[in-house]
């Protein structure tokens, strides 16, 4: 711990520190554009100048520059004054005069640094620098002329995301940073650049002239596109999410968050239910309130009715689906809708249980069905980081681009039965080892094999599943399982089934039933829907969700849903007194009130513990055989759910960074 | 006192004989290569130490230091690595060239010896790009040295195992600064890092790293030969040894010459290069150490004797030793505008300071040659090249800010003539 004098402050600092860290811990702020907490320093930029003795007589980058003991280090004197302003006048010579036509202003990092450490005025009457213009995709909009090359963007791709995709082309003056051949940045976390960058070089390109930070409200929210929950802020202009953000959250997505998850967000305005639609002679009619729930009522729901879950929907509407199903005298409630049916009753064999954050510190890690990088990229992320740091990793799955080495053992899931011996020994060796299985590995049997691995050690539960559905885990707590999944649901033929946004169902087995979708987007569970009762998105009311490492966090409510939708839980409960039963709940609160009194887990923000919700261990493995070739259940990353499906953003990257298609941009 | 021939370390500099091994031989390169290593690898830095044997590359840091600052063993199993600099590339500079064209086995028993004595597994020699004959000399010569048993296991029956690998380069300057060329060896844009870790701890692929200029090492063995108090005895003292010196520019005969240090400048151009062309009279100023030093005008460069800190002390500096004579009809301005354009076209472009910088003060140069400019601009210019230097990652930045800053101090009545000729002296504010 050594002690470093700041600006006549002495403070004590953590070992390993770097100077710009003291400063920043003795209170002064030390402005930077290259230096990023997450990434390596590159010390390229050169704002972050101080003071330093003992030292050469010149002022030094604080960010690369480790805090030794007796270091007096001063952030005030008049060398690192002129060297601010030296270095602001360079970055600006060449920097267009074009913030009030740039996207990142009121929120540029160059901006509010040349007001506070900048001159006044430019001596520079030379002409400008220009570079042509770049293309990095449908979703990173360039303007190159702006880059000041600190090469965050650079170093993000290489070591974050994984993938050579972002470099610097000459040299001097001439740098340029592109993508190799000017391609799009494929990679599924491309649009964490855009918030990298410190200027208006990279920005996003469908929120392109859309807003001024300031205009904007903003609303902490949970992203629902997969089951990591990434934290996510949602900038919203009257009725209008513009974009989501991540927010930092080191136990979740630290502060990123998938392209998915910060994009599909258009599609919150796009093929929304926003009235009631009964169908009569095969054609759905516009209805009311009303007539629907009469038509409901008709159906005779009493003990014949079930609900579904998709995988959007919180834990509040679950759970009054729940009471509204129970109160009609029936229990079948379901929430795995591709009829996958693994044994949902020790919790803990469902959960992510090393924790995100955990899984980084592992050293064996063997995946079982999972294609991570698409089924919850911002996993793929501390995977690569655990590798970084040593780990081997395993796949048991069909071949898929890892950002990290890896060794693929074969499709056939049957190989868990049969481990080739280096794989064992690494496992039995590891001290952290660690089994992760997706959703194609549930599919294939693969559970009990899992559990069967020697993956406990003390202090550390090697075993995961990682979901897909921002649902699962809740919808897990709160009893949407069935012992043989949606398929026994179907078997019972219930009179009534409530599809809560469940769109991913084959509906054909449900012939027999009214099935009444409620939710918020024209998808395949509204176009088998014979009565459509339009609910809340995500954005749109306030709910609990349960991430796949059983963390619970709540989303706050960011905008009114469009036309007649309601919130979820308003209609179930208009439903309940429709179909005249009481479900015990008349306010929202009330609603989770009686949700944390049954499940209180869901209560208490941050990481439920599972494992004493689930008698304190494991499952003894049973006897299934993991069997059949594995099959990925995603087949397009970009449109996975309802919302995404509708974003006319994700439609494009779907074709063009998926399927290579080359759409013609429309003239402005 | 003139460097005697017996005196000289470099005895086939022109080429008048072959460069081959046998040739090399005749002339005592790898005599006994064997016992000088014996000696001990302590011994060796020592006696290099006490040779007072400054880098030769421009900086005129202690060698034998700077092999001391190399680990004695290593703790995690990382092999320690020589890098040696044969990225010639500073304007002016011309002697690693002719030491590789006419003498590669003096460069190679040099790696070997000081590879030995900094306890490095191998030597990698990073050529430049546009050194082709060069490269393919170097080439030939190493593999000579392998087939005759002097370089692999067990090198010149030394019992101790090296390696020599010669890299070629892309003709970047850039790449001449060390953790540059560590860069671009380990395949990456030639773009220098961030010190500390100095190589010496982390360099080439992380390992402890020294790297050297050609000429240091080459002189190392016939040091070891012939003694340290016998290099010592050349040069003031810190000033030890002698020194190829290029001479460049208006003198009658331009030449690289071997002689010892601290030779006075007027002695050194009388006796190698047949004297200024016009007369000592007609000599304007002096660049002495490659482009990347302060220029020296005529009546201060002229007795100064030509070592580290008698340039110094003129206010400019040794350098690579590559004195660029300027007479009498140089456009000065001029001259110093294509030095700008030259470090502008060769930033590495990674750090603000220097990508930005250099490139705006070219741009003034280029107009205060033709008087295009007001006089405050003369001023600003310095500012500019004081915001350069001092704040950039590696040397380049400080390289592009020196002559500017001679030219400002020495030709300022120049320049302002220029800015009043072209008549914008009494323009108005705007």
């Amino acid at each position: 711990m050594p002690k470093v004098t700041v600006d006549g402050q002495e403070i004590e600092v953590p070992d390993g520190a770097t100077v710009l860290q003291a400063c920043e811990l003795a209170g002064k702020e030390i402005p930077r554009f290259c230096y990023h907490e997450r990434l390596s320093i590159a010390g390229n930029c050169r704002m972050c100048l101080v003071e330093v003795k003992p030292g050469p007589p010149k002022p030094q980058a604080s960010c690369a520059l480790p805090a030794t003991e007796g270091q007096e280090i001063r952030t005030d004197s008049l060398m690192v004054k002129t060297a601010r302003e030296g270095v602001m006048e360079f970055l600006l010579i060449n920097h267009p005069l074009d913030c009030p036509i740039c996207d990142q202003g009121g929120e540029c990092d160059l901006q509010d640094q040349s007001v506070a450490y900048g001159r006044g005025a430019t001596r520079y009457h030379e002409n400008k620098r220009a570079v042509t213009e770049k293309y990095m995709g449908p979703l990173i909009k360039t303007v190159m002329t702006r880059c000041i090359h600190c090469t965050r963007c650079v170093r993000f791709s290489e070591e974050i995301a994984g993938v050579d995709e972002i470099g610097a082309l000459y040299r001097g003056e001439q740098m340029q940073i592109t993508t190799y051949l000017e391609q799009a940045a494929k990679h599924e976390l491309s649009a964490n650049v855009i918030d990298l960058c410190p200027v208006g070089a990279l920005t996003s390109r469908p929120y392109a002239f859309e807003a001024r930070p300031w205009e904007l409200k903003k609303t902490l929210s949970i992203d629902v596109s997969d089951a990591v929950g990434a934290n996510i802020r949602l900038d919203s202009r009257g009725r209008e999410v513009l974009r989501a953000l991540p927010r930092i959250n080191d136990d979740v997505n630290e502060e990123w968050l998938s392209d998915k998850g910060r994009y599909m967000v258009d599609g919150l305005t796009r093929r929304r239910l926003d009235k009631v639609w009964i169908r009569s002679k095969c054609k759905l009619q516009a209805a009311s309130w009303e007539d629907a729930f009469k038509a409901i009522a008709k159906a005779k729901p009493k003990g014949s009715v079930a609900a579904i879950a998709g995988d959007l929907v919180d834990c509040e509407t679950m759970f009054a689906a729940k009471k509204l199903v129970n109160a009609l005298g029936s229990d079948l409630l379901e929430g795995r809708q591709t009829g996958m049916r693994y044994p949902a009753g020790n919790l803990a064999a469902v959960n992510f249980n090393s924790t995100f954050a955990g899984i980084e510190t592992a050293d064996a890690i063997l995946i079982v069905g999972s294609m991570v990088r698409w089924e919850a990229p911002l996993v793929n992320v501390r995977l690569r980081k655990a590798v970084k740091r040593g780990a081997k990793v395993f796949v048991v799955g069909p071949r898929w681009e890892t950002t990290y080495p890896a060794e693929f053992l074969g499709d056939d899931a049957g190989v868990l039965h049969d481990l080739p011996a280096h794989v064992t020994e690494a496992l039995e060796k590891a001290e952290r080892p660690a089994v992760i299985v997706g959703g194609a590995g549930l599919a294939a049997g693969a559970l009990d094999a899992a559990l069967a691995l020697p993956v406990q050690r003390d202090g550390w539960n090697g075993f995961n599943v990682l979901h897909m559905a921002a649902s699962r885990m809740g919808g897990l707590m709160l009893g949407y399982a069935q012992e043989g999944g949606i398929a026994d649901i179907a078997k019972s033929a219930p009179k009534v089934v409530l599809a809560l946004g469940a769109d991913e169902v084959d509906w054909s087995q449900f012939d027999g039933s009214l099935k009444v979708y409620i939710g918020h987007h024209g998808d395949k569970g509204a176009h088998a829907a014979d009565i459509i009762l339009p609910a809340a998105a995500y954005s749109e009311k306030d709910g609990t969700y349960v991430n796949t490492e059983g963390r619970v966090q709540f989303a706050e409510k960011a905008v009114f849903a469009p036309g007649d939708a309601r919130e979820d839980w308003t209609i179930l409960r208009a439903l309940a007194d429709a179909l005249g039963v009481t479900v015990g709940f008349d306010s929202f609160a009330e609603l989770q009130a009686a949700m944390i009194a049954e499940v209180p887990a869901l209560g208490v923000e941050g990481l439920a513990d599972v494992m004493s919700l689930s008698g304190g261990a494991l499952p003894k493995p049973g006897k299934g055989r993991a069997s059949g070739r594995i099959a990925y259940p995603i087949k397009d990353f970009y449109l996975t759910n309802p919302i995404a499906r509708a974003s006319v953003v994700m439609q494009h990257c779907s074709a063009e960074l998926l399927h290579g298609e080359t759409l013609a941009e429309a003239a402005e | 006192m003139s460097l005697a021939d017996k005196d000289r370390i470099f005895t086939n500099l022109y080429g008048y004989q072959d460069w081959g091994l046998k040739a090399a031989q005749t002339r005592g390169d790898w005599d006994d290569t064997k016992t000088l290593m014996a000696r001990g690898q302590d011994a060796i830095i020592d006696e290099i130490k006490e040779s007072g044997l400054r880098g030769r590359g421009g900086a005129g840091f202690p060698t034998g230091m700077k092999w001391s600052f190399m680990p004695k063993e290593s703790k995690d199993g990382r092999p320690s690595f020589l890098v040696i600099n044969a990225d010639e590339s500073e304007p002016g500079s011309c002697k690693d060239r002719e030491i590789i064209r006419h003498d590669p086995h003096k460069l190679i028993e040099g790696a070997l010896v000081a590879g030995y004595a900094m306890r490095a597994r191998a030597a990698y020699i990073y050529i430049r790009g546009e050194f082709i004959r060069e490269a393919e000399t170097l080439f030939k010569a190493v593999a000579e040295a392998y087939d005759a048993g002097l370089l692999g296991k067990n090198a010149a029956g030394s019992g101790y195992d090296f390696d020599v690998f010669v890299h070629r380069g892309a003709g970047a300057y850039i790449c001449g600064e060390e953790t540059a060329m560590i860069e671009s060896l380990e395949g990456k844009k030639g773009q220098p890092r961030l010190k500390p870790p100095f190589p010496a701890g982390a360099g080439l692929y992380g390992c402890p790293t020294t790297v050297n200029n050609v000429e240091s090492i080459a002189v190392v063995p016939t040091i070891l030969r012939r003694g340290a108090s016998w290099f010592a005895s050349f040069g003031r003292p810190n000033n030890a040894g002698t020194k190829l010196f290029q001479i460049s520019g208006h003198v009658n005969r331009p030449c690289v010459v071997e002689e010892a240090m601290s030779i006075p400048f007027g002695e050194l151009i009388e006796k190698h290069c047949g004297g200024i062309i016009g007369g000592r009279d007609n000599l304007l100023a002096v660049i002495p150490g490659g482009s990347s030093v302060p220029l020296v005008p005529a009546d201060q460069i002229w007795d100064c004797p030509m070592d580290f800190d008698g340039l110094k002390e003129v206010g400019s500096g040794l350098g690579t030793a590559a004195a660029i004579v300027m007479d009498k009809s140089t456009d000065i301005v001029r001259a110093i505008s294509r030095i700008s354009y030259f470090y502008k076209h060769e930033s590495c472009g990674q750090c603000t300071p220097c990508r930005e910088g250099v490139g705006w003060m070219w741009r003034v140069m280029e107009r205060l040659r033709t008087g295009d400019a007001h006089v405050e601009e003369i001023d600003m210019l310095h500012q500019v090249t004081k915001q350069v230097e001092g704040h950039t990652i590696c040397a380049l930045g400080d390289a592009a800010a020196w002559p500017i800053q001679g030219l400002i101090k020495h030709f300022r009545p120049e320049i302002e003539r220029r800015i009043a000729e072209a008549g914008n002296i009494a323009e108005a504010a705007e």
